[in-house]
């Protein structure tokens, strides 16, 4: 544990040049200004609209105030992953999507640009977490996966002097923060900055540890107090469709030929393993990940690629500033469009059979629910291509708890009380996506927050019933 | 205004204080930008009426550095200091220049800042060369706050009503031209020195001076702004900051007979709007320095002409026209109407419900502006109003979630889109006055963000008029009609 944890982590050179940052951050004086701005609504309703409540007035007028050191510490206090919500945040339906300003039809505060800089100073200034309470408390807790959910639920916990371990299955630290947002929105050498602060408030990290075994639970159990699930989702789900399995996957020749799917992709050209992609892609799906991968594959050389949609351009669940940034990246769109059946060509790429389809019954666009879409006939065509990313979503790994600790799982998530992250165990608690279905890194900081809380609050009224 | 007739307002000053002609109101200051005469005939190429010589004495010697400044907002040079001295050239040297300019720019006034030793002989000899040199009038430093002072000249005259008197005296024995002095606004009450300067037959005055001031520490050094080698000294104040305090000194002068003369308003005078204030308040000319040293000479471009075109909207044809129009409309606090009442109004459809209205009210004046608009409980006639920490703690502990669908969005446009129900802003965030316990002091209105949304209308109260003075004096006259 004196090490840090990005030790295993070394940045691509060649990724870095590939990913740079979309943005440049704010400067000092270009910050003061834009703070001024800010009116200091009473009760804000950027504050509200945030998941994790961060104080944007009293962050804001500190950096106006240049009391930077102050602004990152009002920030951290509710956010522990602030830095990285600065960068992934999509701000326009969250804080700026709020603000007063557009009511006054002028644009809003630049919450997430602001955010970043007093966060980029707190973490250049190397300053530390909140200090933890003390006396601590004699309450274990582990905390399965170490995305977003599972780092702000332990260093709450922390924070409350409780002792927190973080069991992780991949050899890096921050789950989706480190190997699943696009480069050039957060460069995982940032996201393990973030995490390393945790540790350093004397979270345990054990790293390179999987949860499969019924023993390796019980062991858990043992060690433990309670049990905070933010084990994210599982592998994305496969396309479904014939002649999947018998296609040539990725690995198999080189890593980006075949079959990929998204978060595959990402995590791979992130750590360095993938630098370079070539020929024709095709991304099936239109969500936020999806687009990340598309973007990923242009970017890593790939030309052309093409995003295969069931639905049509006003049904994207991407965010719209992701969708146009995918535009101006030279990503296609066939909107409409379900892949029906793969197979190997003879050129050795694949040939993905595509069928045109309109919708059937209910026509609205909502991903809790199952739709029914239509084929239109004589529209079957094939189209030929290096790479297949499938990005449709994601399933839930949890079958091990609901077999064994009847934790109760409705639509592949956990469920839980919406307020303490409390599952239908009285030990364990669940957040993030496993828990949500897949939404922001600030919903998941926000569910592993309120779950600390909920921990610590059965916590305290076992040891009140053990006095009495 | 729609109606206002064609013309072009004069701008032109004739026969000010008894004998300056000038094209428009808008001096220099006595300061950097009036240091040379090649500084003056550039400023008066940019359009600029007259300009008062940088102070003309024994040659000194300054320090470096000599200025610091008040940001605000993000903003530089709200408020502006400097420790520098009169003229560091030599008294030929400008008087010199004095001619030249005066040769090539005869239409535009030039006068000379004078301050010397507190002997008759000296003040005699520099007022002969200086109008010899060609200057149109005579300005007195009675003003300067710092250096200066501690040698006996500057505000070390301005701050004792006898000597002012006695120097303008030994002025007047021998000045062929109009002699203004120009106050500190470092005393008790400017009027002291105003009333000993009409005594000395001053021809007119110029007010203010700068103000004493220390603007700021270096809070990594530790040493006030500005750092003179580790050390620094009061210097005197100027900028946007200081025109409310010169507005009150200018007006309490010319609302004083004994003191009342030509004046020459001085004070934070950026913009024309700033002008004709001062001008409202009496003044015959204004003087400008420190935004011609934030911006340069070019800013006179738009005082001439937002000055002209107010003055257009307002049916004014020359300065004259409304020159001291509101000083009488400065009273003493006790000939107010104690039964005129206004009360805040919000325009509900410009209200973009940052609420600082209500929270102004709730911590900074009378508890009146609430966020209520679902109607509350009751305690009998009285409302019961949560208080402004249990809506915040209770809005924040909320569980908000990032709208992930299309869906989700369009079911919390209501927080990001501006058109839903009748108002763009949701009901709840929009304050309500209590009309009837609003005391009518303005404070949400000066906080509001938001251009005329929330206006102070005025309510009948069915009295009539009393001010305090008549009350304790028993002397209302209940038939008078009430005077807005």
């Amino acid at each position: 544990m004196l090490t840090s944890v990005s030790s295993p982590f070394s940045e691509h050179p060649e990724i870095r040049q590939r990913f740079a940052e979309l943005h440049s951050p704010l400067s000092s004086q270009a910050a003061v200004v834009e703070s001024n701005r800010c009116l200091n609504c009473f009760d804000a309703p950027c504050m509200v609209a945030c998941p994790t409540h961060i104080d944007v007035p009293g962050f804001i007028k500190r950096i106006a105030s240049g009391n930077l050191r102050g602004a990152g510490r009002k920030i951290i206090e509710a956010n522990v992953l602030a830095g990285s919500c600065s960068r992934v945040c999509p701000v326009e339906v969250l804080c700026e999507g709020a603000c007063v300003m557009h009511r006054y039809d002028r644009p809003p505060i630049q919450i997430a640009e602001l955010q970043r800089h007093a966060m980029d100073a707190f973490h250049a200034w190397g300053e530390p977490l909140i200090p933890v309470a003390s006396p601590a408390i004699p309450l274990r807790v582990a905390c399965v996966g170490s995305g977003p959910a599972s780092l702000a639920c332990a260093a709450e916990l922390r924070r409350m002097g409780a002792h927190v371990t973080v069991i992780e299955r991949r050899p890096l630290p921050g789950g989706l923060n480190t190997y699943g947002v696009a480069e050039y929105k957060l460069p995982t050498a940032d996201s393990l900055r973030e995490v390393e602060l945790i540790r350093q408030t004397g979270v345990e990290f054990r790293l390179s540890e999987a949860i499969e075994t019924t023993a390796q639970l019980e062991a858990l159990e043992t060690e433990f107090d309670f049990v905070f699930l933010g084990v994210g989702l599982g592998a994305m789900q496969s396309l479904g469709i014939p002649g999947e399995s018998e296609s040539i996957q990725s690995g198999v020749e080189d890593e980006t030929h075949g079959i990929l799917n998204a978060l595959q992709l990402i995590s791979a050209y992130k750590t360095g393993h993938i630098t370079r992609m070539s020929g024709a892609v095709v991304v099936v799906g239109a969500g936020n990940t999806a687009i990340d991968a598309a973007i990923a594959a242009r970017r890593l050389g790939a030309d052309p690629v093409t995003m295969l949609y069931r639905r049509g351009p006003n049904d994207v669940s991407a965010f719209d500033f992701e969708f146009d940034h995918a535009r101006r990246e030279g990503v296609s769109f066939l909107w409409h469009r379900l892949p029906v059946a793969i197979r190997n060509a003879e050129n050795g790429g694949l040939l993905l059979d595509i069928q045109a389809v309109k919708p059937a019954g209910n026509s609205l666009a909502d991903d809790r629910k199952p739709d029914h879409f239509e084929p239109i006939p004589h529209s079957l065509f094939s189209m030929e291509c290096r790479t297949v990313i499938p990005a449709i979503g994601q399933s839930p790994l949890t079958q091990l708890l609901t077999e064994f600790r009847h934790i109760a799982v409705e639509h592949g998530r956990i469920v839980t009380e919406r307020a303490t992250g409390q599952t239908t165990h009285p030990r364990f608690f669940a957040g993030g996506d496993c828990a949500n279905g897949g939404r922001e890194v600030v919903d998941a900081i926000a569910d592993g927050k309120r779950a600390a809380l909920g921990i610590l609050a059965k916590f305290n009224s076992a040891a009140e019933v053990a006095h009495v | 205004m729609s109606s206002s007739p064609h013309f072009t307002p004069d701008l032109t000053v004739r026969n000010f204080a008894g004998g300056i002609n000038c094209p428009n109101p808008f001096w220099l200051a006595s300061a950097p930008p009036t240091n040379c005469g090649e500084q003056i005939m550039r400023a008066f190429d940019a359009g600029w009426g007259g300009a008062v010589w940088k102070t003309i004495g024994a040659p000194v010697t300054n320090v470096s550095s000599r200025y610091s400044s008040i940001d605000w907002m993000g903003q530089r040079m709200m408020g502006f200091n400097n420790i520098e001295l009169i003229s560091d050239r030599p008294i030929e040297t400008n008087l010199r220049e004095i001619t030249e300019v005066k040769k090539r720019y005869p239409a535009q006034a030039v006068i000379a800042s004078l301050m010397v030793e507190s002997n008759r002989e000296a003040w005699h000899d520099i007022v002969r060369r200086s109008e010899d040199a060609g200057a149109d009038g005579l300005e007195l430093n009675f003003g300067c706050p710092h250096g200066m002072s501690e040698r006996g000249m500057g505000s070390a005259v301005g701050q004792v009503p006898e000597y002012a008197q006695m120097i303008t005296e030994w002025v007047k024995e021998v000045a062929r031209t109009p002699v203004l002095v120009k106050l500190t606004p470092n005393i008790a009450d400017i009027r002291t020195v105003a009333r000993a300067a009409k005594l000395g037959c001053a021809d007119g005055l110029s007010a203010i001076n700068a103000i004493n001031s220390i603007t700021g520490i270096d809070l990594d050094t530790l040493v006030p702004r500005p750092n003179v080698g580790g050390k620094s000294s009061h210097g005197g104040y100027c900028g946007p900051a200081v025109k409310p305090i010169a507005l009150n000194m200018v007006q309490s002068i010319m609302a004083d007979s004994a003191s009342a003369l030509p004046l020459s308003g001085i004070g934070g005078i950026s913009t024309w709007s700033d002008a004709a204030e001062f001008i409202l308040l009496g003044c015959g000319t204004v003087q400008v320095c420190t935004a011609a040293m934030h911006y340069g000479y070019r800013i006179v471009e738009d005082m001439a002409d937002g000055l002209r075109n107010w003055m257009r909207g307002k049916g004014f044809r020359t300065l004259e026209d409304f020159r001291g129009l509101s000083v009488n409309r400065v009273t003493e606090w006790k000939h107010l109407n104690l039964n005129f009442k206004i009360v805040a109004t919000i325009d509900e459809q410009k209200c973009i419900g940052c609420d600082l209205c209500h929270i102004a009210c709730w911590d900074g004046a009378h508890q009146c502006i609430h966020l209520d608009r679902v109607s509350g409980p009751t305690d009998g006639h009285v409302e019961l109003h949560p208080i402004p920490t249990s809506h915040e703690v209770a809005s924040r502990s909320r569980i908000t979630v990032t709208p992930v669908t299309r869906r989700e969005r369009s079911q919390t446009a209501g927080l990001h889109s501006p058109a839903h129900g009748p108002y763009p802003t949701p009901l709840a965030r929009i304050p309500r006055v209590d009309q009837t316990e609003c005391v009518g002091c303005n404070l949400c209105s000066c906080v509001c963000p938001v251009d005329n949304c929330i206006t102070m209308v005025e309510v009948p109260t069915g009295l009539p008029a009393e001010t305090w003075d008549e009350r304790i004096k028993g002397t209302s006259n209940a038939a008078e009609p009430q005077i807005l």
